[in-house]
């Protein structure tokens, strides 16, 4: 009834008097600004990493390799970036072992304390990083725990479950209902009904959230840094050696990463197609 | 005959509010059968209690014999087709037909001819390979169809399955189902809120009222013979009249309607209450004309409006008593050839003995 009225009460915009040609050139020269701004820093941070001189500054001076040579002899930046994807592959997995149960039974069942449950589970990703690690590191500390990069996957999952339980959760109260129920009445049992029918149509929620966290993991900083022991992670290697200045060294892990990114979201891609499908 | 679903004293309770009140069906081996209703009256929450969806609040539940009333879906011989047919997504038409088979041990080569046959048989071969949202609505409910009926169970269940049809479709898979059914042999169990598809399809019509059940029988005995006002009211239309009987004797009663004596033939209401109503189907009355020679009782009255429906003309009649009743008259000659009565004209209404149907006081 409200949603009627207020469509109802809506005024009609005047018509524009603008033509139609200069307006979608306004529109398109806006993108294009919007875009550069976007891609711009990325573009030149992937031509420096090319460029032959130690200072980041115009003209180029000439085409090298050398920065990803040093990059692969510099054992603490390849021990960072070993440690960078151990993070965050475990961090993903944790969150997904966790999330996905928890999406599920915040879906299917009612039980008591259930909006206290959800808001629980969706509490970490409002709070500020610096709190969580705080409050992780008196614990472990309390716990008498020592610090290595498995308190770290524990601080990042705890933050990133968010994502997980969101994502999921909405995708299953998209799935009418009655495709579980086809499922049982066709003779499959909860087990067979979750792998066949329920799994498949939650696959991309599940893709998506977990890229984003395995993402989000890959460079966080705050929680990272009160709950790593000796280990560096890949961005807190590049936080410190920025005391020194951005090396055209960086700019090179930095190139490599985007290259990563991109082969992450062509595999997510290919993994949530649909045949014949359109999502 | 034997009993394929028994049901035995059923009630659902959600919180306070009682769903089904304390049903007893026996759904005979082989019939068409179906629970008829408006919303909320209970019928939806019967067919998923014997689909094994919900568990009843008391009574019991045997499929062929056996308790189930607390069996999950899956340990039952019945398949339901869902009112959104509920076809997986992200599965081909075959692989949603197989799906049933597999689960049951069905595979490979054994399973695909199943599937072919079964899509033959909704005339759909060489759909096998097709996307449920590659089909239209009518495909995609004669796959569902297929899938419930390719594990040959002993009841289909089907749950307003023509309700997201467009009117014209609907009327021809109304015909189709019911001809379905009597090729396959396997008991059907209909819900559905629309009468005209409960009076096409069904061998059997059980209609309910607020959780419990207002009559069961054929659509002939539902229509002609209806058990009380809400019966006469949901199946077609009726026009309602007060009335107090006047004299009773020789399988006639004598009636008194506003100031009309009418005679009816005498059957006792149910519940044996006393009579305070009387119900007649529009078009089992008529508009007298002078030549014609005069029924048992007739109504003098007024023409209020004419409403044209093509296939036939309905008169709204004020009668004497000043109640308003609609008569309804096959356009046999086309309206442009009718000389029928216009608004303000004096009618009279004649009515057979036998078509005034009998109802106790209440409404």
């Amino acid at each position: 009834m409200a949603d009627i009225a207020l469509t109802r009460s809506k005024p009609r915009k005047p018509p524009l008097s603008i033509p139609k040609g200069a307006a979608d050139g306004a529109f398109i020269t806006y993108a294009s600004l919007l875009l550069a701004f976007l891609y711009m820093p990325v573009a030149i941070l992937i031509i420096f990493s090319f460029n032959d001189s130690r200072v980041l500054a115009w003209p180029l001076s000439g085409f090298t390799l050398d920065w990803y040579r040093t990059l692969f002899a510099n054992a603490d930046l390849l021990e960072a970036v070993g440690n960078s994807f151990y993070v965050a592959t475990l961090s993903t997995a944790l969150a997904l072992c966790i999330g996905i149960p928890a999406a599920m039974a915040l879906h299917r069942f009612a039980f008591p304390g259930k909006a206290l449950f959800r808001r629980l589970l969706l509490l970490p990703i409002a709070l500020p990083g610096i709190v969580t690690g705080i409050s992780m590191l008196n614990f472990f500390n309390l716990m008498g725990f020592n610090l290595n990069l498995h308190t770290v996957v524990l601080g990042h999952a705890t933050a990133l479950l968010a994502v997980v339980v969101i994502q999921v959760f909405a995708r299953l109260q998209r799935l009418p209902r009655s495709l579980e129920e086809a499922s049982s009445d066709l003779g499959a049992n909860a087990l067979a009904t979750f792998w066949y029918v329920t799994l498949p149509n939650i696959k991309t929620a599940i893709v998506g959230s977990g890229l984003l966290v395995f993402v989000l993991s890959f460079d966080e900083i705050p929680v990272t840094f009160f709950l790593t022991g000796r280990d560096n992670t890949l961005p807190m290697y590049i936080y410190s050696t920025m005391r020194r200045g951005v090396t055209p060294e960086i700019n090179a892990v930095g190139t490599l990463l985007i290259l990563f990114s991109v082969v992450l979201i062509l595999l997510a891609a290919f993994l949530t197609r649909a045949p014949g499908r359109k999502r | 005959m034997a009993a394929i679903i028994e049901l035995d004293s059923i009630s659902k309770h959600y919180g306070p509010v009682v769903g089904v009140n304390h049903v007893d069906l026996a759904v005979e081996d082989g019939e068409f059968l179906t629970l008829l209703g408006p919303s909320g009256c209970g019928k939806s929450t019967l067919l998923r209690m014997i689909g094994g969806f919900e568990v009843p609040t008391a009574g019991t539940i045997r499929i062929a014999g056996a308790d189930v009333t607390a069996a999950p879906p899956q340990q039952r011989d019945v398949n339901m087709m869902f009112q959104d047919y509920a076809l997986f997504p992200h599965m081909t038409v075959g692989k949603n037909i197989t799906y049933g088979l597999e689960r049951k041990g069905i595979k490979g080569t054994a399973a695909r001819d199943k599937a072919e046959a079964a899509l033959e048989l909704v005339g759909l071969s060489g759909m096998f390979e097709r996307h449920p949202h590659q089909l239209s609505g009518g495909q995609r409910q004669r796959v569902a169809l297929a899938r419930a009926v390719v594990r040959e169970p002993k009841v289909i269940l089907l749950d307003e399955p023509l309700s997201a049809l467009d009117a014209k479709l609907r009327e021809q898979m109304q015909v189709e189902l019911k001809h379905m059914h009597e090729k396959l042999g396997i008991t059907f169990l209909m819900v559905t809120h629309d009468q005209t598809e409960a009076l096409v399809m069904s061998d059997r019509v059980v209609v309910m009222e607020a959780g419990e059940i207002a009559q069961d029988g054929t659509p002939e005995d539902l229509y002609e013979r209806p058990a009380t006002p809400y019966v006469a009211n949901f199946i077609g239309t009726t026009n309602f009249l007060s009335a107090r009987v006047v004299a009773r004797g020789a399988g006639l009663v004598t009636l008194e309607a506003g100031n009309q004596k009418l005679k009816a033939t005498d059957v006792m209401p149910l519940g044996g209450q006393a009579i305070g109503q009387i119900g007649i189907r529009p078009e089992k009355m008529q508009i007298l004309k002078d030549t014609e020679c005069r029924p048992a009782n007739v109504l003098p009255g007024t023409v209020v409006e004419t409403i044209y429906q093509g296939l036939a003309l309905r008169t709204v009649v004020r009668i004497s008593s000043g109640e308003e009743v609609l008569v309804d008259e096959m356009l046999r000659q086309g309206m442009l050839h009718s000389d029928h009565p216009r608004a303000g004209d004096p009618v009279a209404l004649g009515v057979e003995p036998h078509n005034i149907l009998l109802f106790g006081a209440e409404r």
